[in-house]
């Protein structure tokens, strides 16, 4: 037991100063380094409470793939980092006062958690070891939500075409590369096979 | 002897020595990789390779990485101090990471967790930022084009790789990798092995390991004829050591899970012969042999070609035998060849 809090109380600290960091650090790729480090240190508290399928699903989906196109975009960026301090103070009250009505959602929310009649006795109900999580995941979400699954499935594969849509531009002015053409491509059309005399040259 | 070991402390020595014996069985592998790699390469190129240092020139690799250890530490002025230095550390470290998962032999795992596949699929989706990080700290052009290559492409290959893994634990029934190895024991020896019902899966698994490990054909991030060597430009003496056997540690354990999966670990080929650890040691060898022919006789790939396979064949390809086999599992065809069910159904 002495393991397990010492485990969630170090991945929990981690987490809060990787979190303050990820705002507080001045160049924006530390940052996102930061928030790595917020994603793996949840994805170890994830494991502590015994939800490991989520936690490894929250480092390849959100580690390994969202933040690194995160880290592609923020390299990429030509900031000029003393001018970004200095804007700073400027926006720390419009900053504070975001912070301020999320704490106050956050308080009404939890203040007024009720938790549903279902869910309650769910609560109560030990936590079936016996079945892995990720079984017991794909069963709830395989055999009884399906619909509203794949519709979850669905509506990000529309919205992914629509991205895709929207940036698609066809350009006719660039060197395209023809697979195929250059595949079928025989040495007897392309190349001339020629003697050359000595000391002639072509 | 064994209450001390169901102590709390003694769990924690058995742990920190299950570690250990992994890290030094892999360190070793490692010197030995490396010249493997080069004899062999040397063979195809009818050369003689490393043959000074010891025996064979078994020795070369300690004494490159002596070299290695003892030369100066160049740090470019420009760079970003505290990420350069992170990053070959932590290519290292996560290369290390995903052994603890890996069965040798019956029991012989560090780690026994029931996710054990995605485990190993998440340290190796991690092992990207240090090259990234190691690209962008070096804060100089050739790295950091290098860096973005081999990103894009380590994210492109491992979606492939995840959906023909998901084949294999469709037909176990278990992501542990343990029981994917059981669950390919049987009568016939190696026929009961998952290389033959995924047959067309080995390959492109094998094709999908070597761009995720930037081996040769598909080392773009450090084409040295267009960009001197990639990510490791500016790196020098003990981290450059570091990114390079992180980059061979990588390629050992594509190697072990290629094994696992489809070799049927360490199982014997033959009914009647033992199972045993070597099995697998020797599976392991063999695979990485292929590794290594590959980068002696096949030419490098073009950028715009390798994205092209990623994206345009392998995904589709994979993803069309992820629901094949789903179909052929469920409905149990053929007797049951694609469905070996491990716990329940």
């Amino acid at each position: 037991m002495t393991v397990f809090v010492f485990a969630f109380y170090l991945f929990a600290m981690v987490a809060v100063v990787a979190g303050l960091m990820v705002v507080l650090s001045k160049n924006p790729v530390h940052s996102v380094l930061w928030l790595i480090l917020t994603f793996l240190s949840a994805a170890g508290l994830f494991v502590l409470m015994g939800a490991e399928f989520v936690a490894m699903l929250l480092i390849i989906v959100y580690v390994g793939a969202v933040a690194v196109l995160f880290l592609f975009v923020v390299m990429m960026l030509d900031v000029d980092f003393a001018a970004l301090r200095g804007q700073m103070v400027r926006y720390a009250p419009f900053g504070a006062l975001i912070a301020v009505v999320m704490l106050a959602e956050l308080g009404t929310g939890f203040a007024a958690w009720q938790t549903a009649g279902k869910a309650a006795a769910l609560h109560a109900a030990p936590i079936a070891t016996d079945v892995e999580n990720s079984r017991a995941l794909g069963m709830i979400l395989y055999d009884q939500y399906l619909f509203l699954f794949q519709g979850a499935g669905l509506v990000l594969l529309v919205a992914m075409i629509g991205a895709i849509l929207l940036t698609l531009r066809h350009r006719t002015d660039i060197k395209r590369q023809n697979v195929i053409a250059q595949m079928h491509r025989d040495p007897a059309q392309a190349l001339e096979m020629i003697d050359v005399k000595p000391g002639q040259g072509l | 002897m064994a209450e001390f070991f169901a102590t709390s402390l003694g769990t924690a020595l058995l742990m920190v020595l299950q570690g250990l014996a992994i890290i030094a069985f892999v360190m070793i592998g490692l010197l030995f990789l490396v010249w493997g790699d080069r004899k062999i390469w040397a063979a195809v190129q009818l050369r003689r390779g490393p043959n000074v240092v010891g025996a064979f020139g078994l020795l070369q690799s300690v004494a490159d990485a002596a070299k290695y250890v003892f030369k100066e530490i160049v740090v470019p002025a420009g760079s970003d101090k505290f990420v350069y230095f992170l990053a070959p550390m932590l290519s290292l470290v996560l290369a290390l990471l995903a052994w603890v998962v890996i069965p040798f032999n019956d029991g012989w795992v560090m780690a026994d967790i029931n996710v054990a596949v995605l485990f190993v699929f998440a340290a190796s989706s991690l092992e990207v930022y240090g090259v990234i990080m190691g690209g962008w700290a070096s804060n100089s052009k050739y790295p950091f084009l290098g860096s973005l290559r081999s990103a894009a492409q380590m994210i492109s290959y491992e979606v492939s790789m995840g959906l023909i893994i998901i084949g294999v634990i469709l037909s176990t029934g278990s992501m542990n990798l343990s029981a994917i190895v059981e669950a390919q024991r049987g009568s016939f020896g190696l026929l009961n092995w998952y290389w033959i019902p995924h047959l067309p899966m080995v390959f492109m698994f094998f094709i999908s390991a070597l761009a995720e490990t930037n081996r040769p054909p598909f080392d773009l991030p450090e084409a040295e004829s267009e960009l001197v060597a990639g990510f490791m430009v500016e790196y020098s003496s003990t981290p450059y050591l570091l990114f390079m056997a992180g980059e061979y540690i990588a390629m050992w354990l594509m190697c072990a899970l290629t094994t696992v999966l489809f070799f049927g670990g360490w199982l014997s080929p033959i009914p009647g012969i033992p199972d045993g650890a070597l099995w697998m040691f020797g599976k392991m060898v063999l695979v990485f042999f292929a590794f290594a022919m590959v980068k002696a006789i096949v030419p490098r790939y073009r950028y715009d070609q390798l994205m092209r396979i990623g994206w345009k064949v392998f995904l589709p390809l994979s993803l069309g035998w992820v629901v094949v086999v789903a179909f052929l599992a469920k409905f149990e065809l053929f007797g049951g060849f694609w469905a070996r069910w491990v716990i329940g159904g």
